[in-house]
C-alpha cells in the first residue's frame, strides 16, 4: 500500500512536470493546428529541420550556452564553496553584512545591476566576451550556491574532519576523502541550480554579450514573441532538455538530502 | 612509548579562560582521566594536545619535546569522540583502515591489521558492514579500533561512553582498560563521571573552571582530597569546622582525636571531614564517640542513608540496611581517628 502511494505521488509529479511539455512536442511537429482541433490537421518536420540548420543558430546557441553554463558552474563552486563554509562554520566580523549582500542579487532586478556593470565591463573590455557573460551570470548564481552549500556545511559540521585529521590526514586529503564525499549530494544539486540559472539568463547575456555571444535563450526569445509557434516549440524543447535531464539525474538527492533544501528557507 | 607534558597550558576564548595555567605529566603507558563538570576545560585541553586547537600560551610536549609546531595530522595523537564519527561513505574496513591509508601503507598490510584490530575489539568479520547497520556500542568499538590501528603515540578519549546505556558502558570500560593495558598506549580519558574516572584511570586529574584541582591516584580523592570542593565532587559533604591542636581537633561536638601522621595541616582552624561510609553508627569502640540527632533516613537497598545533625551541620552516614531509626532519635556515632581527614578552613 505504501508502495502504491509512492508511485502515485511520483506519477503526479511526472504529470505536473511533463504535461506542459506535451503540447510543445505536438506543436513542434505541427504544420497547421487551429482551434478547436485536438490535434494538428497537417504535420511537418519543418521546424526541426530549421532547428538543426546552421542558419537558425540553435546549434551555436546550444554550444555557447553549454560553455558558459559550465564556466559559471565551475566559478560558482570555486567562489561559493569557501564562502559557504565560512558562513556556515565560522564567526567573523561583518558576517551578517555578507549574508545580506548575498541576498541582494535575488532582491534587486538583474537588469538594474547589469546596467551599472555594463559600463564597468566596457572599461575592462569584458563586454562581448565569454568571460564577461560568465562573470555576469555569477551574480544570480552565487547566492544559490552559497546559501545551499552553507546549509549543507552547517549540517555536516567539522567533527568528521577533525577525526580524519587526528588520524593523519592533511587538509587536502581531509577535503578529498572526507569533506567532498560528505557534501557531494548537496554540491550536485547546488551545481544543477547554478547551471540552470546560467542556462536561462537572457537580459544579462544580451547586454554583456552585446549580441555577439549568442546563447540558446537569445535564439529562442524572438520566436516566442513572433508568430512561428512551431519553431518556438521546437527550440524550447531543446532549451528545456537539460533541465529535465538534470532533474531526473538529481531527483534522488533532492528527495533525500533535506539539508540541501535547507538553504532555501532563507530565500 | 610517549610521555605527555603540559606546561603552563592556557587557552582563552575572548574574556573566558577555558584552561588556566595547566601543568601535568602523563607517564608513558599510563591512563589518565581528566575529570570535571561540563565546561571545566577538559575537552579544550584534549583538543590542544591533538593540535586541533592552538593554546593561548604554554606548551604541549611529547617525550619532552614541544609538539606545538607539529600539525595535527603528524602529531600522532588520535582522538575518539563522544559521537562515533564513523565516515558514512565508507564501510567498517575502510573506516578502520583510514589512518593506515593516510600513511600510504600497502593494501595487504592494511587488511591484515584491520582484521587483527577488529578481533581485538571483539567484532571480527565486520569488515563489510556499514556504520548505520551497527548498534551504538559496536559503532564506538569500531571508532576505537580505527584509532588504535594507527598505533598512536597518545590515545585521547573524549567521553566515548557518554552516549551508551549503563550496562554497555561498564562492558566498554572493561574493554578499553584491557586493550589499553595490553597495548600500553599512553591514554587520556575525558569524563564528567567520577565513578568512571576511578574505575578506569591510573591517575585522575580533577579540573574545575579550567584549573587543575588535584592530580593523583583515584584513592587519594576519597582518602585525602585537597579541598572541600574536591571532597564534595566525590560525594562527601560531611564537614565540621574545628581548631587543630596537635593530635586533637576542638570541634563544636567536643575534642576529637586524630592521627597526626595523616595530616599536613598546621595547628589552627581546619575543616574536619569523614566520608559517609566511614561514619560508624552504633559503634563498639569508645574513641571519638558523639551523639547526633537523626534528621532523616532513606533505605537505599544495600545500606540506609542517614542524615545526621552534627552541631548544625548536615552529615551523611551509611548505616546497615536493616537499621531502624526515626527522625529525632539520638544516635551514637563514632568518627574513627584513622578516617578523619583535615581540610584547610574555608575563608
Amino acid at each position: 500500500m505504501k508502495h502504491f502511494w509512492r508511485w502515485l505521488g511520483a506519477l503526479l509529479i511526472a504529470i505536473v512536470v511533463l504535461a506542459p511539455i506535451i503540447p510543445q512536442i505536438i506543436w513542434s511537429f505541427a504544420f497547421r493546428w487551429f482551434f478547436p482541433s485536438l490535434l494538428p490537421s497537417h504535420w511537418s518536420m519543418d521546424s526541426w529541420q530549421y532547428v538543426f540548420s546552421t542558419s537558425s543558430r540553435v546549434g551555436e546557441g546550444l554550444i555557447n550556452s553549454l560553455i558558459i553554463a559550465v564556466i559559471v558552474s565551475i566559478l560558482s563552486i570555486l567562489v561559493g564553496l569557501p564562502a559557504a563554509r565560512a558562513l556556515a562554520l565560522y564567526e567573523f566580523r561583518g558576517k551578517s553584512a555578507v549574508e545580506w549582500l548575498l541576498m541582494v542579487p535575488i532582491l534587486v532586478p538583474g537588469i538594474v545591476a547589469v546596467m551599472g556593470i555594463h559600463i564597468m565591463f566596457i572599461r575592462y573590455r569584458l563586454t562581448d566576451t565569454f568571460l564577461g557573460v560568465a562573470l555576469v551570470h555569477l551574480i544570480p548564481t552565487i547566492p544559490y550556491m552559497v546559501l545551499v552549500m552553507a546549509s549543507v556545511f552547517a549540517n555536516y559540521g567539522t567533527d568528521l574532519e577533525d577525526m580524519a585529521r587526528t588520524l593523519g590526514a592533511g587538509p587536502i586529503r581531509v577535503f578529498w576523502h572526507v569533506t567532498l564525499p560528505g557534501i557531494l549530494p548537496g554540491l550536485v544539486v547546488a551545481t544543477m541550480f547554478t547551471f540552470l540559472i546560467s542556462w536561462s539568463q537572457y537580459v544579462t547575456t544580451l547586454l554583456i554579450g552585446g549580441g555577439r555571444i549568442i546563447t540558446l535563450p537569445l535564439v529562442l526569445f524572438p520566436f516566442i514573441s513572433g508568430s512561428n509557434q512551431a519553431t518556438a516549440a521546437a527550440i524550447s524543447l531543446v532549451f528545456v532538455a537539460p533541465a529535465v535531464i538534470a532533474l531526473i539525474f538529481t531527483s534522488r538527492q533532492l528527495g533525500r538530502e533535506s539539508a540541501v533544501m535547507g538553504g532555501f528557507g532563507r530565500l | 612509548m610517549t610521555t605527555v607534558t603540559l606546561q603552563n597550558l592556557t587557552r582563552r576564548f575572548g574574556d573566558v579562560t577555558a584552561v588556566d595555567n595547566l601543568n601535568l605529566e602523563v607517564e608513558s603507558g599510563e591512563l589518565v582521566a581528566f575529570l570535571g563538570p561540563s565546561g571545566c576545560g577538559k575537552t579544550t585541553t584534549l583538543r590542544m594536545i591533538t593540535g586541533l586547537l592552538v593554546p593561548t600560551s604554554g606548551d604541549v610536549q611529547f617525550n619532552g619535546k614541544s609538539v606545538l609546531t607539529v600539525p595535527t595530522e603528524k602529531r600522532g595523537a588520535v582522538m575518539v569522540f563522544q559521537k562515533h564519527l564513523l565516515f558514512p561513505t565508507m564501510n567498517v574496513a575502510q573506516n578502520v583502515g583510514f589512518g593506515l591509508r593516510m600513511q600510504r601503507i600497502n593494501k595487504k598490510e592494511i587488511d591484515a591489521r584491520v582484521s587483527e584490530m577488529l578481533e581485538l575489539v571483539r567484532l571480527p568479520g565486520f569488515e563489510n558492514r556499514r556504520a548505520h547497520e551497527l548498534s551504538g556500542g559496536q559503532q564506538q568499538r569500531i571508532a576505537l579500533a580505527r584509532a588504535l590501528v594507527v598505533r598512536p603515540k597518545v590515545l585521547l578519549l573524549d567521553e566515548p561512553l557518554a552516549n551508551l546505556d549503563a550496562n554497555l558502558r561498564l562492558e566498554m570500560r572493561e574493554l578499553i582498560r584491557t586493550i589499553q593495558r595490553e597495548l600500553g598506549i599512553t591514554s587520556i580519558f575525558v569524563t564528567h563521571d567520577q565513578e568512571e574516572a576511578v574505575m578506569l584511570a591510573d591517575r585522575v586529574a580533577l579540573m574545575f573552571n579550567g584549573r587543575l584541582q588535584q592530580y593523583d591516584v583515584p584513592q587519594a580523592f576519597y582518602d585525602r582530597p585537597n579541598t572541600a570542593a574536591i571532597a564534595r565532587f566525590f560525594r562527601n559533604s560531611n564537614f565540621l569546622p574545628g581548631t587543630k591542636r596537635g593530635a586533637v581537633v576542638e570541634t563544636p561536638l567536643g575534642p576529637l582525636q586524630i592521627d597526626p601522621g595523616r595530616t599536613a595541616q598546621p595547628d589552627g582552624p581546619v575543616l574536619l571531614t569523614v566520608r559517609p561510609e566511614d561514619v560508624h553508627i552504633h559503634p563498639s569502640g569508645t574513641g571519638n564517640l558523639v551523639h547526633a540527632p537523626v534528621r532523616s533516613s532513606v533505605y537505599m537497598g544495600t545500606y540506609t542513608q542517614i542524615l545526621l545533625d552534627m552541631a548544625g551541620e548536615t552529615w551523611h552516614a551509611h548505616g546497615p540496611a536493616d537499621l531502624c531509626v526515626n527522625s529525632g532519635d539520638l544516635l551514637p556515632v563514632q568518627l574513627p581517628e584513622g578516617r578523619i581527614w583535615l581540610l584547610p578552613a574555608i575563608g
